[in-house]
């Protein structure tokens, strides 16, 4: 015992020194006794015989010489059936847990474990003796909600396995044996249906990790037909307070087509938090007809938690998500906000004495933000089947200016940028991206070419537009008056969206392509029309039809009205196409 | 139990921090420190092997090497009993009115957070009476909201009139940095106006020592956490912020912190939202609710202190010329009751709104010197009466009153077709003559 215990010699906020003389780790967990608790630590840094360690507490009431207990392991999830429905905080406690144990408060040192151990859970095996099998393969599976949950060989397990004995079908506890498997040398290994892994390290037991090319779609128009997101690809999300980030992220964790949703909500008001435990129970997920939660996993460290284990979260999230991707499922994580991940280690940073970089982040901000991003990927398994987890993460860009060292590290790394604007959020043009600043690499789920056609179509009603600013309605020609008018109902109609409303809200693929379809050929027609006021009334009216179009459900009866009354509007105007878009059209189909 | 170990050599005194060597001390422990001006408390904020640092509450002007420190074993606390209401504290705690101390049922400050699952998601207005938070800005029971506001504005009668107005059971006002006329003006007021013997004030003056200003918000949310657990609902008035966070900066600059943006700490986020998020509702008991004066620098929202503080806040009012205004303004939490007091409020709400924005714009064109045709005459009549009747901050009126009187307005300078609003609430609501 006595082996692997300091003590501490200084206390800095939750900076702690602990002077050892066994041996310690980097980043290895250990427990500071004050009185009764033990709280949860981390080494981040070793010096001759002493080691630094983060509080993932509050350090009130620590002295000098207090004992400090090293566990010999690194920060880990608990890995396993179990998972899915659960609210945890950053280092996977079940919240609903703590507080039947401690009540309205999180109290310090107050610890539970991530999987109920005495649930029985309905395990199948795949494999049988003699089978040879590696890290990261599965051996059995276990239905969990919708899903089915495959036992893997621990993922830190090197070299090949021999099956010595497998259960049978039948009933188990997470802890129980379910598999003995030995080593080339004939050494056994027990295996059981969970097993932790070190959250920092990103879990790579697949066979090769290919290109995302298969678009996610968010049911977001403005993102999935200009500003796509592609299955195990990456993106972020900026803009100033009030822009619309959580609301944008919250409707993509409803409708985003994949599998299953990881939200770590890092270091946000804890009030959204409750709005989404409210409401993703009452919900149905549209895959599986199950709740909304059953498919979801919430990691929960709000701002006035302690900022050591927000720091921890984005990692807890990214591990879980990674192992839902080795069953073969896609899954999206979505992080808000990724500035309070770096803020935290900013502190912490601050605490080390390190050298400042920009802003007083640390240096390796932007090694740790592309390394977080980089655990993102589209893989092909052992088995080969697929699997993907996509990331989106928020930032907070101080004063909203994008200038700033986690919005530009982000940046570097992610493929594809929706950037919020406060001048669309006060305009009340939601969701709030900014198609003038907004870029993606992937690939829409609309033809690229009419993707730019209508991208082409903003950006010159833009121009118009800054010009008629100068030289007023009166000293803009008839043509390009129409141009502008055309761009701002491209915008209301399209790049606009309700997200309250349940039609509007989850416009998906099929109906993207049609509505894109209709839209250019009104974008792309002359009209005969002989004065701006007829213009701008005409449009009007265009628009009014097309939101009206935009609240049917796709393909009903009442679609298919407001789509005739679009047409007779169209020929009602005198609408011609043209010749461009005319090619352009019959080229996409 | 360790009690009262003694010590009386100072080390160093660097601004508010001292040094001295002891052992067994723990971090964060209170210590009282005796000065030739009187006593002082002091708190460990780091310790080095024997090297114990305090930051000393009164400051360090005068403190001697020689002066006797005692550590006292435990945290800042606070008193908490039904006494305290009526009453004025400093930031120690000790009281600033002729009351006696009080030092019964001691409850530690800056306690831990709420376990999210134990939340409920906020759904009860807060009236306050005042027409543009009632009607237009829906102030929602345990939401945190700051006002933001320039140098010179009314924040303080703003925060006093809603002090007296508000249906809360129980205020707590935390003053940081607060000029001593205004300090004695909330005290008249809230005396004059009947609140007083429901009132706690923990007050810290422009003049106190700079690290008590510190300690107010903690103070004032323990306490309001307190009676929020004994089924009250609680409002915590907070002046001003951006004192706090100054005395916060500089501090950590004394501290030789790095500093992260113009001046402040890297923590700013961190240690602002420690103190919002005590805003709170508790399934079945009381609540928290915080309005907290953000005084913005030069009127520049992204300064960091308003920046910071409209990430963790749940909107924002807006005070400009003397009035709450309505396009900055944003209480995000509005729809969760505004659809459940009157019928007409969402539409009557949007369509004044729509209609005084459309205003802005007439009057812009006017003092362009354009001309102004009927629509425009009929705006400009429109606007001026919104503003004086319902936008000055000293109306005084119940929602149902504003309500009606938006109507009234609405109907004395247009036509019911020109409002946008829909044909069966203006067939319901339309004034008759």
């Amino acid at each position: 015992m006595s082996e692997n215990i300091g003590k501490v010699v200084s206390v800095n906020g939750n900076l702690v020194s602990v002077e050892f003389n066994c041996n310690v780790s980097m980043n290895e967990i250990c427990f500071v006794k004050v009185g009764d608790t033990a709280l949860k630590s981390e080494v981040i840094r070793i010096k001759g015989n002493i080691a630094q360690i983060q509080v993932y507490e509050m350090t009130g009431g620590i002295k000098c010489g207090d004992m400090v207990e090293f566990t010999g392991e690194m920060l880990s999830a608990e890995l396993g059936p179990g998972l899915l429905g659960q609210i945890y905080d950053g280092l996977q406690n079940p919240l609903p847990l703590l507080a039947e144990k401690a009540g309205w408060f999180l109290e310090r040192g107050n610890y539970a474990d991530g999987l109920d151990a005495d649930k029985k859970w309905e395990f199948t095996p795949t494999a049988k003796i003699g089978d040879t099998v590696r890290a990261g393969e599965y051996i059995g599976t276990v239905p969990e909600g919708a899903f089915t949950h495959k036992i893997f060989i621990p993922f830190y397990l090197l070299g090949t396995y021999t099956i010595k004995s497998i259960a049978e079908k039948g009933e188990y506890t997470i802890k129980e044996t379910v598999a003995v498997i030995a080593d080339e040398r004939g050494r056994e290994i027990s295996v059981a249906m969970s097993f932790k892994w070190p959250v920092k390290r990103a879990i790579s037991c697949y066979s090769e990790r290919l290109a995302p090319t298969e678009t996610m779609e968010t049911k977001v128009r403005l993102v999935d037909s200009f500003f796509p997101v592609a299955k195990g690809g990456t993106y972020c999300t900026p803009g100033p307070f009030g822009a619309g980030k959580t609301v944008l992220q919250h409707t993509t964790s409803k409708y985003a087509d994949v599998d299953i949703v990881i939200i770590a909500a890092c270091g946000e008001r804890a009030g959204e938090v409750v709005e989404t435990l409210t409401e993703f129970p009452e919900l149905t997920d549209p895959k599986t007809g199950r709740s909304l939660m059953e498919r979801t996993i919430i990691i929960c460290n709000t701002s006035s938690m302690p900022v050591a284990s927000r720091e921890a979260s984005v990692y807890t999230s990214v591990t879980l998500a990674e192992y839902y991707r080795q069953m073969g499922l896609n899954v999206l994580l979505l992080a808000d906000s990724t500035s309070r991940w770096a803020q935290a280690l900013r502190e912490m940073s601050g605490r080390l004495e390190e050298i400042p970089g920009e802003e007083a982040f640390p240096a390796y901000l932007e090694s740790y933000i592309a390394s977080f991003y980089e655990r993102a990927g589209y893989v092909r398994l052992p088995d080969g089947s697929r699997g993907s987890v996509t990331i989106g993460g928020t930032v907070s860009p101080a004063g909203g200016n994008f200038e700033e060292p986690v919005t530009q590290a982000t940046l570097k790394v992610v493929g594809a940028f929706h950037g919020l604007s406060r001048e669309r959020s006060d305009a009340r043009k939601y969701p709030a991206i900014d198609p003038l600043i907004s870029w993606s690499k992937y690939k829409s789920v609309i033809d690229t070419e009419k993707s730019q056609y209508c991208k082409d179509v903003l950006h010159h009603g833009n121009e118009i537009e800054s010009m008629m600013k100068v030289i007023g309605e009166e000293g803009t020609t008839l043509a390009d008056y129409i141009i502008y008018l055309k761009s701002e109902m491209l915008d209301s109609v399209y790049l606009q969206q309700n997200s309250f409303d349940l039609v509007e809200a989850n416009c998906g693929t099929e109906r993207q392509r049609y509505v894109t379809d209709k839209l250019i050929s009104i974008l792309g027609s002359e009209f005969a029309l002989s004065s701006k006021d007829d213009a701008r009334v005409y449009f009007n009216r265009m628009r009014q039809r097309f939101i009206d179009w935009n609240y049917t459900e796709f393909q009903s009866d009442a679609f298919k009205k407001a789509e005739g009354e679009i047409d007779a509007l169209y020929n009602e105007g005198g609408g011609k196409l043209t010749h461009d878009t005319e090619r352009l059209l019959k080229g996409g189909e | 139990m360790r009690m009262n170990k003694v010590y009386n050599r100072i080390e160093s005194i660097v601004g508010n921090v001292i040094t001295v060597r002891a052992s067994g001390v723990q971090y964060n422990e209170l210590a009282q420190i005796n000065t030739r001006f009187g006593k002082s408390l002091a708190q460990v904020n780091k310790i080095d092997g024997d090297i114990v640092s305090l930051q000393v509450f009164a400051g360090g002007k005068g403190v001697s090497t020689g002066d006797e420190i005692r550590f006292l074993g435990h945290e800042m606390r606070v008193s908490f009993s039904e006494d305290l209401l009526g009453r004025i504290f400093n930031g120690s705690g000790e009281p600033r009115d002729k009351g006696p101390a009080l030092t019964d049922n001691m409850k530690a400050i800056g306690g831990p957070s709420v376990n999210p699952t134990k939340r409920i998601l906020a759904n009860r207005m807060l009236r306050t009476n005042i027409p543009m938070i009632d009607m237009f800005n829906t102030l929602v029971v345990s939401q945190k909201l700051p006002i933001f506001s320039i140098s010179g504005e009314p924040y303080n009668q703003l925060l006093a009139r809603i002090a007296m107005q508000a249906e809360a059971d129980v205020i707590v006002l935390g003053g940081m940095g607060l000029k001593y006329d205004d300090f004695l003006y909330f005290k008249d007021e809230l005396s004059k106006g009947g609140a007083l013997s429901k009132t706690v004030m923990f007050i810290h003056t422009a003049s106190d020592p700079t690290v008590e200003c510190m300690m107010i918000p903690d103070m004032a949310l323990a306490v309001a956490e307190q009676f929020a657990l004994q089924d009250k609902d609680v409002l915590v008035l907070l002046t001003d912020m951006t004192n706090f966070a100054d005395a916060m900066k500089e501090i950590a600059i004394t501290g030789e912190q790095v500093p992260s943006n113009r001046g402040y700490p890297g923590d700013l986020y961190s240690q602002l939202a420690a103190r919002y998020e005590k805003a709170v509702d508790f399934a079945n008991s009381g609540s928290v609710t915080v309005l907290a004066v953000t005084t913005m620098p030069g009127d520049d929202v992204t300064h960091p202190v308003p920046d910071n503080t409209g990430y963790i806040t749940e909107g924002q009012y807006y005070l400009k010329g003397g009035r709450i205004e309505p396009f900055g303004s944003l209480s995000r939490l509005k729809q969760n009751v505004n659809g459940k007091t009157r019928k007409d409020h969402r539409a009557l709400m949007d369509a004044m709104i729509r209609m005084y924005s459309s205003y802005k714009e007439t009057l812009e064109k006017k003092n362009m010197g354009f001309s102004m045709n009927r629509w425009d005459e009929k705006l400009l009549k429109y606007g001026e009466l919104f503003e004086n009747k319902l936008m000055d901050l000293s109306v005084n009126l119940s929602l149902e009153e504003a309500l009606d009187l938006g109507w009234e307005i609405l109907a004395d300078c247009f036509e019911k077709d020109e409002t946008g609003i829909k044909s069966d609430l203006t067939d319901e609501f339309w004034p008759k003559d």
